[in-house]
C-alpha cells in the first residue's frame, strides 16, 4: 500500500466525500415546463456545473421553483429531458433516482414529536427494501450524518422544539444521508434570521467541499453572490445571465431582473459582488411622485 | 385528558418491544375476563370450573356456553378490534387527520349499506356478505375522500368529518328505508346493523382470513412509506416513494378490514379514533409503532367494551355498537377541543 495517489484520481475522488458517485452531470435540454395549460418555461438548455454550488435567482414568478421541480421530477416535463449522468430523470426508476439526487422541498414540516435521529434516519429509505431493512451500515451513515451538521447533542430532541437553523440542518442532515451525489434545495433559508442563513449556508459550502453539486433556489441575491460558484439568473421563464457572480452580476442585470438601481462593489474579504445604493428606478419614482 | 397525553408522550418508553408485551398481557387478561364473565347465569366460577376442564369429556351447560357462545364472540372481538384499530391509523395517517376514523367517514356505513342491500336481494352467504361489505366500504373511502377534495376540505379536519357524517347519515337512512319496506330483511338486519358480537359464530370468522392476509400483508409493505408521507408529499417522492400508489393502497386495505370487520359485527364507531390516538399518545406519531400498538389496543378496547356491554344491564345487552359511541364521544370532543390538533 503506497501513500502516492496520482493526480488523476485525486481529481476523481475527492477525500471525504460522502457521495458515492462523485462529479455528476446533471444538464437540461430543450425543456419545457408548464402548470396546467400555463406554460412557465420553454426549451430551456443548462449544464449545472459539478461539485459547486449553483444558484438559481429572479424576481418572484420567474419560474425558479418550477425549474427545481422540473429537476428533482416534481413536475413532468411537456417536452424535453433532465438528463444525470446522461441518463433521463423521468425513467429512471424512483428509487434509483433517489440514490442519486436528493431534494429539500421548501419549508418542510417533521410530524410533531419526530426527533433529529428519527427524521435523519428517513434518508435511508431509497437505500433499504422491504427485505433489506436496517443494517449496521445505515446507523453508521446516520451517525456521520449527524455529525457533519452537528448535530450529534441534538439527535434525541424533537425536531419541532429545535431554532429555525438547527431544525434546516436536520432536514439536510436527512439528505446526506441519503448519500446522493446531487442536492436540491427550494429556498433553504427562507424564514431564516441572519445568523440562522449563515448557519445552514456554511453548511451547504462544506457539502460542495465534500464533493456534492448543490442546486438551490434562493430569493436574496447577496447571499447568492456570496455563497454560490455559479449563478443562473432567471425572468419570465428563461435564463438571461449565468457563470460565476462575479462575473454574471451587473448593474444592468439588476435592473433586469429586480427593476431597481444599484451599484456593485467587491467584497474585499470574499471577492464576492456587493449590491449598495440599491433604489427604485427613477421613472418608477417619478411615476409614483406625480 | 390532554396533560394525560402529554405525560404519556414525554414518557415515552425506550423500547417499543416492552410496551407491546405490557398491552397484549392486559390483553390476555381481559380475553380471560370476557370467557368468564357473561349476561347469563353462568357466572365467573362456574365459568372458571368449565375452562379448567375444557379437555375432557364432560361438560354441561357452562361448557356449552363458554365453547358456542363467548368463545366465538372473543374471538371475532379480537379480529374485529384490531382490523378496526389498524383502519383507523392507516386513514387517519393517509388523510392527515387524526379525526379520520372509518365509522365517521361512512366507511362502515357504505359497508352496511351494501350488506343491507345485499340480503334484500336474497344474498346471505357468509363469503358474499363479507366480500359485498368490503366493496362498499371502499365506495364510502373513496365518496368521503372525493368530497374532500371538492373545496379544500380535506385541508380542514373537522370539515372532512362534517362530510363523512353527512355521508354516513344518509346511508343510514337509505338502509334504513330499506329495512321498513322488507321485514325480511329487518329481522335479518336489525341487531348487525347497530354492531354487536352477539350471537355469532366462528364459522362467519373463516371467510374473513383470505382479505384480512392481504390487508396485513399490504400493511406490512406500506408501513415505511406511509412514514414518509408523513414528512410531506414532495419529500416523499424525494426518498424514492410512490405518493399516489400509497394512498390508493391504502384506501384498500382500509376497505377491506372495514369491510371484513362490519361483515363480522356491523358497523362500530369510534374504535378506529380512540385506539389509533391511544397508541399516538403512548409510542409518538411514527405510523410504523402507532400500528403496532393498534395490534393488542384495539381488541383490548373491542373485548372490554363486549364485556361491559354484557354486565350493565343484565339478562340482556347494550349493543357494542352503542357503547363504542359512549367511550368514543368524549375523545372525539376532547381531540377537537384540544387547542391545537395534533398534525399528522
Amino acid at each position: 500500500m503506497t501513500h502516492d495517489i496520482s493526480a488523476g484520481e485525486r481529481d476523481a475522488t475527492r477525500p471525504d466525500t460522502p457521495s458515492a458517485t462523485p462529479a455528476p452531470d446533471m444538464t437540461v435540454r430543450d425543456l419545457s415546463l408548464s402548470y396546467g395549460p400555463v406554460a412557465v418555461i420553454e426549451n430551456l438548455d443548462l449544464r449545472l456545473p459539478p461539485g459547486r454550488v449553483t444558484a438559481i435567482v429572479g424576481p418572484n414568478g420567474c419560474g425558479k421553483s418550477t425549474l427545481l421541480a422540473g429537476l428533482s421530477r416534481l413536475l413532468k416535463p411537456r417536452d424535453g429531458t433532465v438528463l444525470l449522468d446522461g441518463a433521463d430523470i423521468q425513467r429512471l426508476p424512483s428509487r434509483q433516482l433517489a440514490k442519486r439526487l436528493a431534494l429539500l422541498p421548501q419549508q418542510p414540516h417533521a410530524p410533531e414529536a419526530l426527533t433529529v435521529a428519527e427524521l435523519v434516519r428517513f434518508g435511508r429509505h431509497p437505500h433499504q427494501s422491504w427485505l433489506r431493512q436496517w443494517s449496521p451500515e445505515d446507523k453508521r451513515i446516520v451517525d456521520a450524518a449527524l455529525d457533519m451538521t452537528g448535530l450529534t447533542p441534538l439527535a434525541q430532541r424533537p425536531v419541532d422544539a429545535l431554532s429555525g437553523g438547527q431544525r434546516q440542518r436536520a432536514w439536510i442532515a436527512m439528505a446526506i444521508a441519503q448519500q446522493t451525489a446531487t442536492l436540491l434545495l427550494d429556498e433553504p433559508t427562507s424564514a431564516l434570521d441572519l445568523g440562522h442563513q449563515v448557519e445552514v449556508y456554511e453548511l451547504i459550502q462544506s457539502l460542495a467541499t465534500a464533493g456534492k453539486t448543490i442546486v438551490m433556489v434562493i430569493h436574496d441575491l447577496a447571499s447568492a453572490c456570496r455563497y454560490a460558484d455559479h449563478l443562473i439568473a432567471m425572468h419570465q421563464g428563461r435564463v438571461v445571465a449565468e457563470g460565476p457572480p462575479g462575473e454574471t452580476v451587473t448593474p444592468a442585470l439588476v435592473k433586469r431582473l429586480y427593476g431597481v438601481e444599484c451599484s456593485l462593489m467587491t467584497d474585499p474579504a470574499t471577492g464576492a459582488p456587493l449590491l449598495t445604493n440599491v433604489r427604485r428606478t427613477r421613472d418608477v419614482l417619478d411615476g409614483s411622485a406625480t | 385528558m390532554r396533560v394525560l397525553t402529554h405525560c404519556l408522550s414525554f414518557g415515552k418508553p425506550r423500547s417499543l418491544i416492552g410496551l407491546w408485551l405490557g398491552l397484549t398481557g392486559l390483553l390476555a387478561a381481559i380475553a380471560l375476563s370476557s370467557l368468564l364473565y357473561g349476561a347469563g347465569d353462568i357466572g365467573p366460577a362456574r365459568a372458571w370450573q368449565a375452562l379448567q376442564h375444557m379437555g375432557t369429556a364432560s361438560g354441561g351447560e357452562a361448557r356449552f356456553v363458554l365453547t358456542e357462545l363467548r368463545m366465538p364472540r372473543l374471538w371475532i372481538g379480537l379480529v374485529v378490534g384490531a382490523a378496526l384499530g389498524i383502519a383507523g391509523a392507516l386513514l387517519q395517517a393517509v388523510t392527515r387527520n387524526p379525526l379520520a376514523e372509518p365509522g365517521l367517514l361512512g366507511v362502515s356505513a357504505g359497508a352496511a349499506f351494501a350488506v343491507t342491500l345485499a340480503i334484500l336481494w336474497g344474498a346471505d352467504t357468509a363469503t358474499l356478505r363479507v366480500s359485498v361489505a368490503q366493496l362498499g366500504a371502499l365506495g364510502g373511502c373513496l365518496c368521503v375522500l372525493a368530497a374532500a377534495r371538492l373545496q379544500g376540505i380535506g385541508d380542514d379536519p373537522i370539515r372532512l368529518i362534517l362530510a363523512g357524517a353527512i355521508l354516513s347519515g344518509l346511508l343510514h337512512s337509505l338502509s334504513s328505508l330499506i329495512l321498513l319496506y322488507d321485514q325480511y330483511t329487518a329481522d335479518e338486519i336489525r341487531f348487525w346493523v347497530v354492531g354487536s358480537l352477539a350471537g355469532r359464530q366462528l364459522d362467519d370468522l373463516v371467510p374473513l382470513f383470505p382479505s384480512l392476509g392481504i390487508a396485513a400483508l399490504l400493511t406490512v409493505m406500506l408501513a415505511r412509506p406511509l412514514a414518509a408521507l408523513a414528512l410531506g408529499e414532495h419529500v416523499a417522492i424525494g426518498l424514492g416513494h410512490h405518493p399516489r400508489l400509497v394512498r390508493l393502497l391504502v384506501i384498500v386495505v382500509v376497505a377491506l378490514l372495514v369491510g371484513g370487520a362490519t361483515a363480522a359485527a356491523g358497523p362500530i364507531a369510534f374504535v378506529g379514533l380512540v385506539v389509533p390516538f391511544a397508541a399516538r399518545a403512548l409510542a409518538g406519531p411514527d405510523i410504523r409503532r402507532t400500528l403496532w400498538l393498534c395490534l393488542p389496543l384495539g381488541p383490548i378496547v373491542v373485548v372490554s367494551a363486549d364485556i361491559v356491554s354484557r354486565l350493565v344491564v343484565p339478562p340482556s345487552e347494550l349493543p357494542l355498537g352503542v357503547l363504542t359511541a359512549l367511550i368514543g364521544a368524549p375523545v372525539l370532543i376532547g381531540v377537537v377541543r384540544g387547542r391545537r390538533l395534533p398534525t399528522l
